[in-house]
Parts: structure tokens; sequence; C-alpha cells
């Protein structure tokens, strides 16, 4: 933290400035960072020469694959489909999970009667899931993004179930009393509340979702990077299989760089910051 | 400006009020409470702690509904009722202007709210999240948004506890400027005696539980002449007509 006037301090904290903006603090995480991801990237690079093998390309080989499917445009078709159902199935797992939830965590007798219900679906593993979804539905779109969801979707309950349970009464007595409207209520009051219980579940639900993504993609669609993973596997393709893996897991980094922490700090931009 | 709402007083005429514990132990509340708040007047109930003040108002807001008897609202103008709670209950996640205008009926969200707010010292605060105020200025923000939405009834819940004696002073003032300004029919729970001879036309005495009204006590001395001496004279009326009531 670096030296300031007190009267200075107090107003931009009044204004929502962080009073942290000094380069040099915002610069240092960068720099670790981008450091640390080198370091790793050379660790690679030496560990292939050491070992020279078709099944353990280096990094430079890894980048001449993407160069490849960035400029034939295969690239960003596999990508786009597999972020595409990423977004649809963490919006039904989302939406299903938290309605679910918090009607679990505000009816003690429905979550008596539910709650065996919830750790069943916790405990079947994604592949079943999947399995059944594709002979049951079909090997459509619907049926792999329904998989998906149905997943996630026990976490989510979980998550938001504790959210409900932790709800301050008083607002509600408050928003009777003032007779707010039913969307004042879920915009004013519920969903603050629930707001850090909602950014715990994306979070987890989002890691977890991309990875159920592939595997769907893999065994019933003929597009997204698990398609591809699939069909370099077969052909022993080590290097497209790293250049698929990595470039998704890239867009997964812009994704939480630049919208989920975002939203996340506009949504808690109201609590006091430490002093 | 004249008193809002037609001449229907607040009428309050609960017969029984239990509860029931975990343990199937049930306590009498409140037994056979029956008052009246005439239009216009403000009102203390007055009554040792734990005897069911807070139970009593928690009824007449509608947060409650399990109690035996009936009691009518104030009719007329608004029709709305309004609350300040023990704790300001702002929503932390609003800033203080926020708070006030969502409580206020979607017609009148746009209402401008500089007067009120000059009055109640909080013109400068108006875009601060409740975390950044102190707790007298949050209870003065819950006091804005109280009178904001111009109800029939107010409803006051010990609002100056747990404040320092100067800050709770300072804020019975502002409470009387604003409830001057336009005067409501007002209920205020409170134990502490010289608050409500300060602040009330009348008081209703409330006793230990089970509790019913033990009686009334009317101030008919205006506000503006109670001084500390004749604060003294009404203290020692109201310890003749109601001993061992402090």
């Amino acid at each position: 933290m670096t030296a300031r006037e007190g009267g200075d301090r107090t107003l931009g904290e009044a204004a929502g400035i962080s009073g942290r903006s000094a380069p040099a603090a915002t610069l240092m995480p960068a720099l670790t960072v981008t450091v640390s991801l080198l370091g790793l990237g050379l660790l690679w690079s030496l560990a292939a020469n050491a070992w020279p093998s078709p099944a353990f390309p280096g990094p430079g080989q890894v980048w001449q694959v993407l160069l490849r499917e960035a400029a034939s445009g295969d690239l960003f078709y596999h990508l786009g489909a597999t972020l595409g159902r990423v977004a649809a199935a963490y919006l039904v797992a989302m939406i299903a999970g938290s309605v679910i939830g918090i009607l679990l965590g505000s009816y003690r007798r429905a979550d008596r009667f539910f709650n065996p219900w919830v750790i069943l679906f916790l405990n079947i593993p994604a592949l079943v899931i999947i399995v059944l979804a594709y002979i049951w539905f079909g090997l459509n779109e619907a049926a792999a993004i329904g998989a998906v969801a149905v997943n996630k979707i026990p976490n989510v309950v979980v998550t938001m179930r504790e959210g409900a349970r932790a709800l301050d009464p008083s607002y509600a007595e408050m928003a009777a009393v003032y007779r707010f409207g039913p969307l004042d209520r879920v915009r004013h009051i519920l969903l603050p509340q629930l707001q850090p219980y909602l950014a715990a579940a994306s979070r987890s639900g989002i890691a977890l979702i991309w990875k159920i993504v592939l595997v769907v993609e893999l065994l019933g669609r003929s597009n997204g990077v698990g398609f591809q993973i699939h069909l370099y596997f077969q052909l022993f393709d080590v290097a497209a299989i790293l250049a698929y893996t990595l470039a998704f897991v890239a867009v997964m980094l812009v994704i939480e760089l630049l919208l989920v922490q975002p939203v996340e700090r506009h949504a808690t931009r109201w609590r006091r910051r430490p002093a | 400006m004249q008193p809002v709402g037609a001449a229907a007083p607040l009428r309050v005429d609960i017969a029984e009020k239990t509860f029931r514990s975990a343990q199937g132990v049930s306590v009498t509340a409140l037994k056979n409470l029956s008052f009246e708040v005439p239009n216009g007047e403000f009102a203390c109930l007055l009554g040792p702690s734990g005897c069911g003040k807070t139970t009593t108002l928690r009824i007449l807001l509608g947060l409650d509904r399990q109690f035996s008897g009936s009691f009518q609202l104030p009719e007329g103008g608004s029709n709305r009722i309004a609350a300040v709670f023990q704790e300001p209950t702002l929503l932390p996640w609003r800033t203080v202007e926020q708070n006030v205008r969502l409580a206020l009926p979607k017609e009148l969200r746009v209402k401008n709210l500089d007067a009120l707010f000059d009055t109640l010292g909080l013109a400068g605060m108006r875009s601060l999240y409740p975390a950044e105020l102190s707790l007298g200025l949050a209870r003065r923000a819950a006091l804005a948004r109280a009178f904001a939405t111009e109800p029939a009834v107010l409803f006051l819940d010990e609002p100056f506890v747990s404040l320092d004696g100067r800050t709770a002073g300072q804020l019975r003032r502002l409470l009387l400027d604003v409830w001057s300004a336009r005067p409501t029919t007002a209920l205020m729970v409170t134990h502490n005696l010289a608050e409500a001879l300060a602040l009330a036309d009348r008081i209703i005495v409330l006793s230990p539980r089970p509790s019913h009204v033990l009686g009334v006590f009317d101030i008919g001395l205006p506000r503006q002449h109670r001084g500390p001496e004749a604060t003294n004279d009404l203290l020692r009326s109201f310890h003749q007509k109601f001993p061992g009531v402090s």
C-alpha cells in the first residue's frame, strides 16, 4: 500500500474508487503469473527435448498445430461449438438448480422429502447420465446439453440450499411492511443475499461443466473440442490434442478475467473494503 | 400541512397471544390488550423489557398472524404503514437514497426527497452504502425511509436503543422535526420513560407478562414547553399515577 493523504483516501473510497491503484501493485501479480507460466513452458520444452517422441511434443510443435488449425478456421468452429454448449448447460443448470435449491432451503418438509433424491443424483457418475440421455433421447443437441445440466444441477442445489437457509428474515419483513412487489423482492432482497452462493456455484460450475461437455462431445456429437480430441486420439496426434485443450483453457481463462471477475467486483462493490 | 387520513383511529384489541416453544412449553405474552391511538397522535407503548411490546408491534405490522383478537389500522390517505425497526434494517447492497426510494410505491419513486434528507442531515450521504454510515446515521436513514412513504400510521420499535445519550437526544429532536411537518398517527415502543415523556402525546403503560394495559398517561403539555422543570413535574405525576413503573 502506498502512502497517501488521509482525506484523499476516504474520499476515494466513498466514491467507490479502489485506493490500491498504484501501477506497481497491479503489475506485480501479472508479472508473477507471466514468469510462472514461462517457467512451466521452459520445463515442458526441456523435458520434450530430453525424451524426443511423437507422443510428447514440445511447446513449439503444439504452437505450430494451433496456428494451422486457426488458419483453417477449424479451431474457432470447434471452440465455438463447445463454448455454446457450455453456456447453454451452464444457464440451464444455474436456473434449475437455483430454483430447486431455494425452494428446498425455504421449505423444510420438501427438503426432508427430496434430500435423498439430491444425494442420489449427486452420486450418479456423469458418464452414466450421458449414456442414458443419448439412449433415451437420441444423439441430439438437447440430450447433450440436458445431460451436462443434470450432472451439474445437484451441486447447484446443494449450494443454493445453504444460501436460502442463510437468508436474513429481517429483510423479508422490511419488504413486507413496505409492500415490495414480487420483482423487487427478488432483485433487491433475494438475489443480493444469495450472490456469494451464486458466485460459488458459478465458479465451480463452469469448471465442471466444460469438462463434462468434452465427454458428451466425445461420445455423441460431430463437432466441438471433445470431438476433435477423440479424432486426434484415433490418429495418435498428441500435439493437436494439446493444442485444442490449451486453446480452450485459454478461452475459459479469458472468460474468468473479463466476465466473471468484473461481474463479481460489481456485485460486491457495497462491501466495506478492508482498511 | 394538515393531518392526513380520515378520523379512524388506531384500534387494538388483542385477546391473547401465546408462544409455543420447541419443547411444547407455552408462554402467554399478551392477554386482553386493548387501546386506541387517536388520529394524528404520537403514542408510546411503555413497559418492562420482555413484556410483549415488540410482539404487539409485530402483530400490528402484519408479521405475526398467530393471535386471537383484532386490530384496525387508521384508514384514509395513503393506507400505507411504515416501520422503524430496532435495527436500521437497511439493505447493505443499496445506497442510502436507493434504500429510501425502494420503500416508495412505484408512482412516488421519483419524488423530490431533498427536504427530507436536509431535515435529517443526510443530504451529503445519499450515495453512501449503509456499511459506510455510523449507527446513528443509519438510524436517520431508517427514519427517512419511514417518513418518505407518507404513511397513514408509523410504528417505531425502540428506534434509539444502543445509541449514546447525546446521539439519541439529537435523533429524538430530528424525529419530532419530521413528524411535526406531517403529524402522522404513530406508535412507538420504548422502555425509556424519559424518552416517552419527551416525545409522546400519550403513554400507554403495559403490565409485565402476560401483558395488558395498566393505564394511559395523557401528556397535556405541548412538546415545546417540556423543559427540564416541566419534565420533572410530568415525571412526578406519572409516578403518582403508576407507582412502581419506572
